[in-house]
């Protein structure tokens, strides 16, 4: 048993944050979020550069997968800087997505150039009105000749206008809630049968629903049996969004309890009342309930899929969620006036916080999942 | 990174499986398994079970007869028996006045004290709260009055846990009055048949007499019995306070009660179907179950952090704080899922687990005291 990183984990996790602290201050934040990619290629290179997103990419191509706790480091230095890059999406997701899936050759192809920071690749999953059900498919795809052609709805994909390929999830046979027959297509962002509408989300991520209507796609691995792989690059992206969310959890308290011991009021800093300060105890715990879970989460996405993986995301998500809810809420609260304003960074983490509530399954979600896995280990 | 316990610790936990399966009495085990009240003599046959095995002292070195497990030992020992239903070991001895005795006491009380709490033969009560003095423990007003080679206690303590059962008492009495509180307090060892102490029990809300009111009326303490220096006692109680951490969270028992509460949830009917399968239910256990897992991990986080002595931190007042909450939201739930066969008082009934658990909130400096400590030591507030 064994929670401290190595040194060289450590080392690893510091040069991050100390990367993000020069680089991705508040106002260095702002100006990428208003500008009108909303992302920057600059910052996408420099985290290249820094090995960053070749975090799961395996030996073979360079990368150094698995690196579970160094992934777990990261995700938590880029919660509490807010990042605006699609770094899950496409170095954590998509990335296990097609080291899983992919044949030799289209990983040679595709990971090399993504680990660079060359090109990025995001998964195109949900679809309108099946919300956080991961198993619930309409997309179609079709093969003429030797030739694959997509067709459906995705909706809400993070930082689809930032990709050069869209990782497709459609099915080859079976019904729309079925696991087998699903299977995975490599799209080009800007192909021929593929639209994009794109917006900003509620924290200021780019993103998009798209509508491919016959698309050309490849197919990556075998027909109509990704599904078990989908399930594994989501727990991963999963396990690395509770990370992130406990490094936006720590920015928000710490944010809140400095907060607190400025603002004087009735001729003392408010940090001094004690309804406050419980109020600040309360966060503190469910900020480490949650960093305990981002561990579980980190450790179990990792390993063999079954029950015991699916129970422990769940919990990681529901405990997390409820961290994200509490803590965020409570950070404008005690910030007054000031927490609902767009001017400094409480707003801005409680935004995050609240996508992250949502993102990849809500608590309400992930606690019937829960149960569902737990009466399935219990045999009731 | 590596959540999982290693190949020694692994054996370890399977050697204290087998000895507990094999040694701990059947009846004590029904009822701690039941919540029926378990007995003076169940409690004290189970420590002396373990002192042969020489497992008397879990949570000691072994310098002083104990077992020289590390953080993670005691833990998995404390989670191991928690589970098969051990009667719970005494704190008053083993975890609170020994380790003060260890840590501050002289050689001679070492050597007096110590071996008597691994062998049963001191059961002791731990003397702090007083009638005026609760969560503000330092304004207590028991006084000892030095008079040649002995103390004059007089005073009134309270609260007091199985003070019935116990022979001796750990005591915080002012020895000056005229400082700052904190700094006119001692730590007095008594021994509860001087002459003078007067024990009342207290009927609690579930009907139980656990906590006494204790009365001194001019005991004469020898002054050998005082650890440490005079007017030191405060140090003492803080460091008393800190110390117990490996199992503050009570995880081992709470699941234990966990299973409890989904037998019961699968013995009950919901239309037709078991409780436990009512989504609206499950969704309530699952709340508490996902908690009790984070606790678990912070648990075994504040282990690492003492296996490696890093110093004692606050987090004591975080696993305090969720394992008393948690332990009180099981009761509640299993309340709920009895339905009106809640409503029965009688041993072993719900119903005394439920109004018994309110005090874990109080008891071990209440939870809105563990609030302050961490506002204060952990936030800088």
């Amino acid at each position: 048993m064994r929670f401290t990183p190595t040194p060289e984990q450590q080392q690893l996790g510091n040069m991050v944050q100390r990367f993000l602290g020069e680089q991705y201050g508040f106002e260095a934040r702002r100006k990428i979020l208003d500008s009108r990619e909303g992302w920057s290629r600059e910052i996408w290179s420099k985290l290249a550069e820094l090995g960053l997103l070749s975090l799961a990419v395996p030996e073979e191509q360079g990368g150094m997968a698995p690196a579970v706790v160094e992934t777990l480091l990261t995700a938590t230095a880029t919660g509490k800087a807010m990042l605006l890059e699609p770094w899950i999406s496409s170095a954590i997701i998509a990335t296990v997505l097609i080291r899983e899936l992919g044949s030799a050759q289209q990983r040679q192809e595709m990971l090399p150039a993504m680990a660079a920071g060359e090109r990025i690749a995001v998964p195109a999953h949900f679809e309108p009105g099946a919300r956080h059900d991961l198993q619930q498919i309409a997309t179609a795809a079709r093969r003429s000749g030797g030739a694959w052609t997509v067709k459906g709805q995705k909706s809400v994909v993070l930082h689809a206008p930032a990709a050069d390929l869209l990782l497709v999830s459609a099915r080859t046979s079976g019904a729309p809630d079925e696991p087998n027959g699903v299977s995975l297509f490599a799209v080009a962002r800007d192909g021929p049968g593929v639209s994009l509408s794109p917006y900003r989300t509620l924290d200021g991520m780019c993103a998009a629903d798209v509508e491919l209507t016959g698309a050309p796609g490849t197919l990556i691995g075998a027909e109509g049996a990704a599904f078990a792989s989908l399930l594994a690059a989501f727990d991963q992206g999963l396990a690395a969004r509770c990370a992130e969310a406990v490094g936006a959890l720590q920015a928000i308290l710490d944010a809140t309890v400095e907060y607190t011991k400025t603002r004087q009021q009735f001729g003392v800093p408010i940090s001094r009342f004690q309804a406050l300060q419980h109020r600040m105890a309360d966060m503190l715990i469910h900020v480490e309930q949650a960093r305990s879970m981002s561990y579980l989460a980190a450790m179990r996405a990792a390993g063999p899929h079954g029950r015991e993986r699916r129970r422990a995301l769940a919990a990681a998500k529901v405990v997390v969620g409820d961290a994200c809810r509490f803590v965020g809420q409570q950070a404008v609260q005690l910030h007054g006036g000031m927490g609902v304003t767009d001017e400094i960074a409480v707003s801005h983490l409680f935004r995050r916080l609240t996508a992250l509530e949502i993102a990849l399954g809500d608590t309400a979600h992930h606690l019937e999942q829960f149960v569902a896995a737990s009466a399935e280990a219990e045999g009731t | 990174m590596d959540l999982s316990f290693s190949a020694e610790e692994l054996s370890f936990r399977d050697e204290v499986r087998t000895f507990i399966a094999a040694n701990v009495p059947a009846d004590t085990r029904r009822k701690v398994l039941e919540g029926l009240e378990v007995s003076r003599d169940d409690t004290l046959r189970w420590q002396q079970i373990l002192h042969r095995q020489g497992w008397g002292g879990p949570n000691w070195p072994k310098e002083f007869g104990g077992t020289g497990w590390d953080p993670v030992r005691q833990y998995i020992f404390e989670e191991e028996s928690a589970a098969a239903g051990t009667p719970r070991l005494l704190p008053f001895g083993l975890k609170m006045v020994g380790p003060v005795i260890m840590r501050f006491g002289n050689a001679a009380q070492q050597r007096h004290f110590l071996p008597r709490i691994l062998s049963g033969e001191h059961w002791w009560a731990q003397g702090y709260s007083e009638p005026g003095a609760g969560s503000d423990l330092a304004s207590l007003k028991t006084r000892a009055e030095r008079k040649g080679d002995h103390y004059v206690v007089n005073g009134q303590k309270t609260w007091i846990s199985l003070a019935q059962h116990a022979n001796w008492i750990f005591c915080l009495v002012r020895t000056d009055s005229a400082v700052k509180k904190q700094a006119g307090i001692s730590f007095l060892l008594i021994d509860m048949k001087s002459p003078g102490v007067t024990v009342r029990p207290i009927t609690l809300l579930d009907g139980s007499q656990e906590v006494n009111e204790v009365w001194f009326a001019d005991v004469e303490v020898p002054v050998e019995n005082l650890v440490g220096d005079e007017n030191g006692g405060w140090t003492y109680a803080k460091f008393l306070l800190g110390h117990e951490r490996t199992n503050i969270a009570g995880v081992g028992a709470s699941k234990r009660e966990l299973a409890r509460l989904k037998r019961i949830a699968s013995e009950e009917r919901k239309d037709g179907k078991p409780l436990l399968a009512d989504p609206g239910f499950a969704a309530r256990v699952a709340q508490v179950e996902v908690e009790l897992m984070a606790l678990e991990i912070t648990n075994l986080r504040v282990l690492e952090a003492e296996a490696d002595r890093r110093a004692p931190g606050p987090e004591a007042s975080l696993l305090k704080i969720r394992g008393t909450e948690i332990q009180q939201a099981l009761s509640e739930l299993m309340m709920h899922a009895a339905g009106p066969r809640a409503l029965p008082l009688r041993p072993g009934a719900l119903a005394t687990t439920y109004l018994n658990l309110r005090k874990a909130s109080i008891y071990g400096g209440s939870n809105e005291i563990q609030k302050n400590i961490i506002a204060q030591t952990i936030l800088g507030l």
